[in-house]
């Protein structure tokens, strides 16, 4: 049966924004598990922070949480150990948990919290228009870097499989088929699922044309329970820009232990 | 000022190096006390250090209520040297008084001198060595000693020392206990003057025991009784035992306890349980609340009901730690940005704290609101022997949705401002909380009109509490009603300032605020507009309670007492103070 995943508000985001694509992506992904009986939506939470991406719990008729600047993490694991029967999917930018909250990602990784997060990650802060993030290139110029960054950016793919992430992942928005099966795996997956999406903001920083050059899908069958090929994997230099499930792991989670107390 | 009372309350001082299990004799002896019938005050002092420093444990006890520390010591159980140094001024020395006396290992030549007879050797150490067992344990030889001197019922005490020493060397504990009693018998020491104990207390047909509980401790079984689901806290001093204390009965509640990276988490985490529809609490001190202002709004905007718990310590910064203060009421009634309706609540001492636990929590999901109790070092770390009957605690669900559909918003407009709550998990059924400003389903706006009408709704809340103010002790009044001097104070310096007015002659009137925010305006008006002089007493520099008060009602107060140096203030001082502004008119 089609769900109305859709509500009244306004889509706001520019034309031809890659988030667009992500929120098209999910519908999809909601639809599919929801028909394959995976998925109850009234147990769907969806979580945003702060910043470009986080209009997207006003865009989806589901249950939502639209929490503060780079604090959606801890209220999605507070949500689901008051309530573990929900699905908690959390949107956030690279600004929301790579800059302001990655304290945050960190331990919900290592606690192995059972919930999805997908990161927009656009190398930048776009609703503030266009400031640097620790995701910006050295020497990117900016409104707050005219002279060019000098910091280097931040890998969150490496950072989350060391924190000890039990699903990591990364597409790239303009794949909406490749991404709406990442983020059915996600959901799947029972544990902490960390997905990085590489979304070009076509406005401050139209990054299109350099990953489209650089990305390409890994082989599917590798083993994924390899933590050193893994990490080896995305810590391999900016020349290619590998995109598929690097590391997937059964351990126990937070709120089952916590249930069991 | 009269000194009539003076000679019911006996005090007992243990001092001696931090790891000396300072804390846990004075906690025994108190609840030994307790036990047999006593009402007992407990204080702790310590320095923010894990060994080395200098404790000290005060024990207080008597047939009335006994409210706070008394200064002058029936009994001092000196640990170390340091210890008789530090306290030996504050022994009783007055004519017609039994002078205190000092219980050690030995005593160096100065102060067998200034002590003479009243320096009493114990063989503590050596008692504990003879039986192999550790150090600690000397304090059990204490306990002895002092049972003898206070002339305590010996086989009632040895029952309760069972109970108290359940599960931590019981019979190593009970022998050395002997020890002590028996080397006090055998030097022919004089008991002290001897106290009935008054028993139970009966209430509505069901015998209630009084029980010695810590502020915090209270605070927490106030919670847990009103149906507290989650507490999520980081550890910070003196808001700590909380934690301690909830985690430590974890099974027994079934209250999840969790413990995240930091205070940012903490609330943030609650505000998803709450979500979710558990009821949760947090608590810090003050400077950990700071870390937490932007999710307090946010609790405020998205009407997520939430209780904080905040012990107040000596501030700005880091301050001073392990001491206390009142000096945060203003950030309390304040605390988040912008504008919205919450609940601060001051309990006074312990069994206050148990019943602002409980109400705060009730009152969180009634009116969807965050609920601050406020607390400090004192009335969070020191103990008080109370009644904390948690069968007289109601558990109030506020208003929750019933058959919901696809129409359900979540922020419904109503006239008292408060909308039915569902959780995420009804069928049918979208549940948005969100920072932004919103309409009543939840979704983001930033019209004129919408903005202001759901700004408005949430006042519609704080009418609908203003309201009901009358159903709550907001404000209690002790001493002469009719009196022209009144006395104003909030928070625990209830507890020195009750004791102070055992020792006035003149009859004064006592005024204690509990809600400082709804303030009571109406009710302060009314306990205040016809006195003569108000003395206002307070833990803080800038007297924030005399000027909320002006701000409120328009009264001044007439004159301020203000400690501002970390440390509670004396009934006797106080007393003496009080007196002199009384009589100068």
């Amino acid at each position: 049966m089609p769900l109305n995943l859709t509500t009244y508000s306004k889509i706001t985001w520019c034309p031809g924004c890659p988030n667009s694509q992500i929120l098209v992506a999910f519908r999809q992904a909601i639809q599919e598990l929801v028909d394959q009986n995976k998925l109850k939506p009234e147990n769907l939470v969806a979580f945003a922070g702060i910043g470009c991406h986080g209009k997207i719990t006003d865009y989806l008729n589901t249950n939502s949480f639209t929490s503060l600047h780079g604090r959606l993490i801890p209220a999605m694991t507070g949500a689901k150990c008051a309530n573990p029967e929900l699905t908690c999917i959390g949107f956030s930018g690279d600004g929301d948990s790579y800059s302001e909250g990655l304290e945050h990602l960190i331990h919900a990784a290592r606690r192995n919290s059972d919930i999805k997060v997908f990161i927009h990650d656009n190398q930048l802060f776009a609703l503030t228009t266009g400031q640097a993030s620790s995701r910006s290139p050295l020497g990117f110029k900016s409104k707050t870097t005219p002279l060019g960054s000098i910091e280097p950016p931040f890998n969150p793919l490496l950072t989350l499989l060391s924190a000890g992430a039990s699903f990591v992942a990364r597409t790239y928005a303009g794949d909406l088929k490749g991404t709406k099966r990442i983020m059915e795996a996600a959901i799947s997956h029972k544990g902490f699922a960390f997905v990085d999406i590489i979304q070009p903001c076509i406005t401050f920083f139209d990054t299109r044309d350099y990953f489209k050059d650089r990305i390409y899908w890994i082989d599917e069958n590798l083993p994924k329970n390899d933590l050193n090929k893994a990490m080896a994997l995305v810590n391999g230099g900016d020349e290619k820009v590998p995109l598929g499930i690097f590391y997937e792991v059964e351990r126990p989670t937070f709120e089952d232990q916590l249930a069991k107390i | 000022m009269s000194n009539d009372h003076h000679n019911d309350v006996f005090t007992i001082g243990i001092g001696g190096a931090a790891g000396d299990g300072v804390r846990e004799a004075g906690n025994s002896l108190g609840t030994i006390l307790a036990d047999l019938g006593y009402e007992v005050f407990l204080s702790f002092s310590y320095p923010s250090l894990i060994r080395g420093g200098h404790n000290y444990s005060r024990v207080s006890f008597s047939r009335e209520k006994v409210r706070c520390d008394h200064e002058k010591l029936d009994v001092l159980v000196a640990l170390n040297e340091e210890t008789i140094k530090l306290h030996h001024d504050e022994l009783h020395s007055e004519q017609g008084h039994f002078p205190g006396v000092v219980l050690a290992d030995s005593f160096d030549d100065e102060d067998k001198k200034r002590l003479g007879e009243n320096a009493v050797a114990v063989p503590m150490i050596k008692s504990a060595e003879g039986l192999k067992a550790p150090a600690i344990t000397r304090n059990s030889v204490a306990l002895g000693a002092v049972a003898y001197l206070l002339d305590l019922d010996y086989e009632a005490m040895r029952k309760v020392l069972g109970i108290v020493f359940k599960d931590k060397m019981m019979e190593t504990n009970m022998k050395l206990a002997d020890i002590g009693y028996e080397q006090m018998k055998k030097l022919g020491f004089k008991h002290q003057k001897r106290l009935s104990s008054k028993g139970s207390t009966s209430q509505g047909g069901r015998t209630l025991s009084r029980e010695l509980v810590e502020g915090n401790e209270a605070f927490a079984r106030g919670l847990t009784a009103a149906g507290l689901d989650f507490y999520v806290a980081y550890p910070m001093t003196p808001s700590s035992s909380i934690l301690h204390y909830l985690a430590k009965r974890q099974l027994d509640t079934k209250v999840k306890v969790i413990q995240p990276e930091s205070e940012l988490s903490v609330i943030n985490m609650a505000l998803g349980v709450s979500y979710a529809g558990k009821r949760v609490a947090i608590g810090s001190a003050t400077g950990g609340f700071q870390l937490m202002q932007e999710a307090f709004g946010f609790a405020g905007i998205a009407e997520l009901p939430l209780v904080v718990a905040i012990s107040q310590r000596q501030a700005p910064g880091t301050g001073v730690p392990t001491y206390s203060s009142q000096a945060d009421l203003r950030l309390a009634i304040h605390a988040g940005d912008g504008e919205f309706p919450r609940i601060v609540i001051a309990p006074g001492d312990a069994e206050e704290a148990f019943m602002a636990g409980a109400n705060a929590l009730n009152l969180a999901w009634k009116y969807q609101v965050p609920v601050i109790v406020l607390l400090d070092k004192i009335l969070s770390e020191h103990s008080m022997t109370g009644v904390f009957d948690s069968k007289t605690i109601q558990i109030e669900r506020g208003r929750i949705a019933e058959h919901t559909d696809e129409k359900y918003g979540r922020y419904e407009i109503s006239p008292d401002g408060i909308s039915p709550m569902a959780f995420p998990g009804m069928s049918n059924t979208v549940v948005k909380a969100n920072s932004y400003e919103h309409d009543r389903y939840g979704i983001t706006i930033e019209e004129v009109e919408p903005v202001k009408e759901m700004l408005e709704k949430r006042f519609a809340k704080a009418r609908t509490i203003s309201d009901a103010l009358h159903m709550q002790e907001t404000v209690k009044v002790y001493g002469d009603r009719d009196s022209k001097d009144a006395v104003v104070f909030w928070g625990s310096t209830k507890g020195a300032v009750l004791e102070a007015a055992k020792y006035l002659d003149k009859p004064v009137k006592f005024v204690q605020i509990l809600w400082a925010e709804p303030f009571d305006s109406e009710r302060v008006k009314r306990e205040l507009s016809g006195a003569k002089r108000i003395i206002n007493i307070e833990g803080n520099h800038n007297a924030q309670m005399a000027f909320l008060i002006r701000e409120k009602t328009g009264i001044e107060v007439t004159d301020n007492i203000l400690r501002y140096d970390s440390r509670p203030f004396d009934p006797i001082g106080l007393a003496k103070e009080l007196t002199r502004l009384v009589l100068e008119d």
